[in-house]
């Protein structure tokens, strides 16, 4: 048997991550010797409490009475019409706060309440993820810091003023690329300043373990509703999923439930931005190598000396140059092909989501939409489930820039 | 006497008298590039001991003198392949034990096995990788021991004693205890548990026992003097480089008066 073959039955029969926290050779726990006991300490708790009866009945609660789920499952009808397949989206939109983000904000802030942490600490990108972190320590009444790039906070400007008016402080990153990497690299060092008292609430399904699964854990609430919710309408299994991947959080959630089933095909969407040139775009499994960044071992946009590479992308929440290990895993395995939609033709799809069905989708989210166009044109009258991980209007001021800047 | 045993007697000769010995940290190639045989030569006549930083585009362990002077060091074309080629070109060789710090991705990008191999070649005696805890460094381990390489373990206030044992256990060239929980160069006093923690890795450690992170000057080395083999001046030599100062002057205005 193949490495490959032998890593995909492993991956069917759920075996990862291991006991050292391993995606097939991905994953691990490469961060300063500091930080080693709190990783401990969350992974106890995270034994302990995740599958927890109590803990879900918690999570399930406050889901279903303050995070509004389950979210829909839309056929888009005139959409399919003009693409020429049958798309469905999973409305992650609709969700509290606008986006996926908050299953995993919300399932960790109730972790930390529990672990006795006295303060939240997160990363954001597009300030999604922020939002959702401030919104789900508000509701529990813990104190929230937000680390964001200063490019991000121009470029996601509402996001910003959503997460102070929800209490969290947000501390702009003006190190390093001024976006979502150096955010992380500046959480991480302020809870390396106060490892057992602070909580690092990690938005996407990447850094040291036991992260990727936690994050895997809380967002596959999204693909077990989908996938149920599907055959509800539709009797069976759609023939393809697509998500788009950044860090990987809201395709891990919506991919996890469909890996074992292997008559569907499943893809994941990386950001193109302006082309395969270097710094070009921010398509870590497309172009990348395996290397560590941000305590795991997964692909990685970097040169020939190991330095991480600058990336680009339209979408703030795709624009990073690391990815999951799980997802390093699921492309080596080959049970997930990677592919890329670009700044435009995911623009492009903002508009005729916006125009057939009367849904304004994130940038992030148009990146699948993008991916799913293109499966329609090739699989006339087939089905494809989408991962529609937000809403735009945080995308506003780009928005203007370009989608109505074009237009009179 | 192998690459690491160098440097445990380099320390224990320097620390004989009770006084700390100095372990001297720089970014390669900052404050500039022309500039670095030179103040590496200065420094590792005054120091005991000198680190290497190897600049790296996230390093997620360090506050903000070292972000500035890696990133000040990364715009000049600074690169691990470099910093070895500079290393080889230095004749005489430097009788100072070099160490690189550097975080792993620079180093997998090299490859381990040739990492260790044109080490050896350049002269220097180990590493130390911030990012490379005890239990994910078995390969970087074995590559570095076989060419009698040091690969320096860390400890923290944090660790648990068990773990302590077990980090002191796989000491060679010096164990390196934090001595705050935080990022490199932060202003801090000794706390009195600090010099307690330090007993403690001590009698754990085979090898001597050198403190850093947030070592700045005279008052702090008195107040470690016996509960220490060494210090690592890393940010504060930096600061000192970036301003123009003279390294090997100010090193030597750390070291005791004592008769």
């Amino acid at each position: 048997m193949s490495m490959n073959s032998e890593a995909l039955q492993e991956l069917i029969a759920g075996r990862f991550p291991d006991a050292r926290g391993r995606f097939g050779p991905f994953g691990g726990r490469y961060v300063p010797e500091t930080l080693i006991p709190a990783l401990e300490r969350l992974t106890e708790g995270v034994q302990a409490h995740l599958h927890d009866t109590e803990f879900r009945q918690t999570l399930g609660s406050e889901l279903a009475t303050w995070a509004g789920r389950p979210t829909a499952l839309t056929y888009a009808g005139r959409l399919s019409a003009a693409w020429g397949a049958h798309i469905w989206l999973k409305r992650e939109d609709l969700a509290h706060t606008g986006a996926h983000k908050i299953n995993n904000a919300l399932g960790q802030a109730l972790l930390a309440q529990r672990l006795g942490a006295r303060r939240i600490v997160a990363e954001t990108g597009a300030g999604q993820h922020g939002v959702a972190s401030a919104a789900a320590c508000a509701r529990l009444g813990l104190p929230c810091t937000v680390y964001m790039g200063a490019i991000d906070m121009e470029r996601q400007a509402p996001n910003v003023g959503r997460m102070r008016l929800l209490g969290a402080q947000v501390v702009p990153v003006t190190g390093g690329d001024r976006t979502l990497r150096a955010a992380i690299d500046e959480a991480l060092r302020d809870w390396v300043s106060d490892p057992l008292g602070t909580y690092y609430l990690l938005g996407s399904a990447v850094g040291p373990h036991p992260y990727p699964y936690l994050v895997r854990e809380l967002q596959a609430v999204i693909g077990r509703e989908a996938r149920t919710q599907y055959q509800q309408a539709a009797g069976r299994l759609p023939d393809a999923v697509i998500a788009c991947v950044g860090g990987g959080s809201n395709a891990i959630g919506m991919f996890h439930a469909f890996v074992p089933d292997r008559g569907v095909e499943i893809i994941g969407i990386e950001a193109g931005g302006r082309g395969a040139m270097l710094g070009g775009n921010a398509a870590t499994l497309s172009f990348g190598r395996p290397g560590v960044l941000h305590g795991s071992y997964s692909m990685l946009l970097q040169d020939a000396d190991g330095q991480i590479q600058e990336t680009h992308s339209v979408s703030a929440g795709l624009d990073y140059p690391g990815v999951g290990p799980e997802h390093a895993l699921l492309a080596h395995s080959g049970r997930v092909r990677y592919e890329t939609a670009g700044d435009e033709e995911s623009l492009a799809a903002v508009r005729a989501l916006c125009e057939f069905e009367g849904i304004l989708p994130a940038l992030e989210s148009a990146h699948a939409l993008a991916g799913a166009r293109r499966w329609a044109h090739a699989h006339a009258g087939g089905t494809v489930l989408v991962c529609l991980s937000g809403r735009g209007d945080k995308d506003m001021p780009t928005f203007q820039q370009t989608l109505l800047a074009e237009r009179p | 006497m192998s690459a690491h045993e160098r440097i445990s007697a380099a320390i224990r000769t320097a620390s004989a008298d009770g006084d700390p010995a100095l372990v001297a940290y720089l970014t390669a190639g900052f404050p500039s590039r022309e500039r670095f045989r030179t103040d590496l030569r200065r420094i590792a006549g005054a120091a005991d001991v000198v680190e290497i930083g190897v600049p790296f585009t996230d390093p997620m362990a360090d506050g903000v003198t070292i972000q500035r002077s890696s990133r000040a060091a990364l715009e000049q074309g600074v690169s691990l392949r470099w910093i070895l080629a500079e290393l080889e070109a230095i004749r005489p060789r430097l009788a100072t034990p070099l160490l690189l710090m550097s975080y792993l991705n620079p180093l997998l990008a090299f490859g381990i096995e040739s990492l260790a191999a044109a080490a050896e070649r350049a002269g220097v005696t180990g590493f130390i990788v911030p990012d490379l805890p005890f239990d994910e460094g078995d390969a970087v381990h074995a590559a570095l021991t076989a060419r009698g390489l040091a690969l320096v373990q860390m400890v923290t206030p944090v660790t648990s004693q068990e773990r302590l044992a077990r980090i002191c256990a796989r000491g060679q060239g010096f164990v390196y205890a934090v001595t705050i929980t935080g990022t490199t160069g932060r202003n801090t006093g000794v706390a009195a548990n600090v010099t307690q923690y330090l007993d403690i890795v001590r009698q754990h450690a085979n090898v001597p026992v050198c403190a850093g992170f947030g070592i700045r000057g005279r008052e702090q080395l008195e107040q470690l003097r016996g509960h220490v083999d060494g210090v690592v001046i890393g940010s504060a030599l930096v600061e000192l480089l970036e301003q123009g100062g003279d390294p090997a002057q100010w090193l030597q205005s750390l070291r005791s008066t004592r008769p």
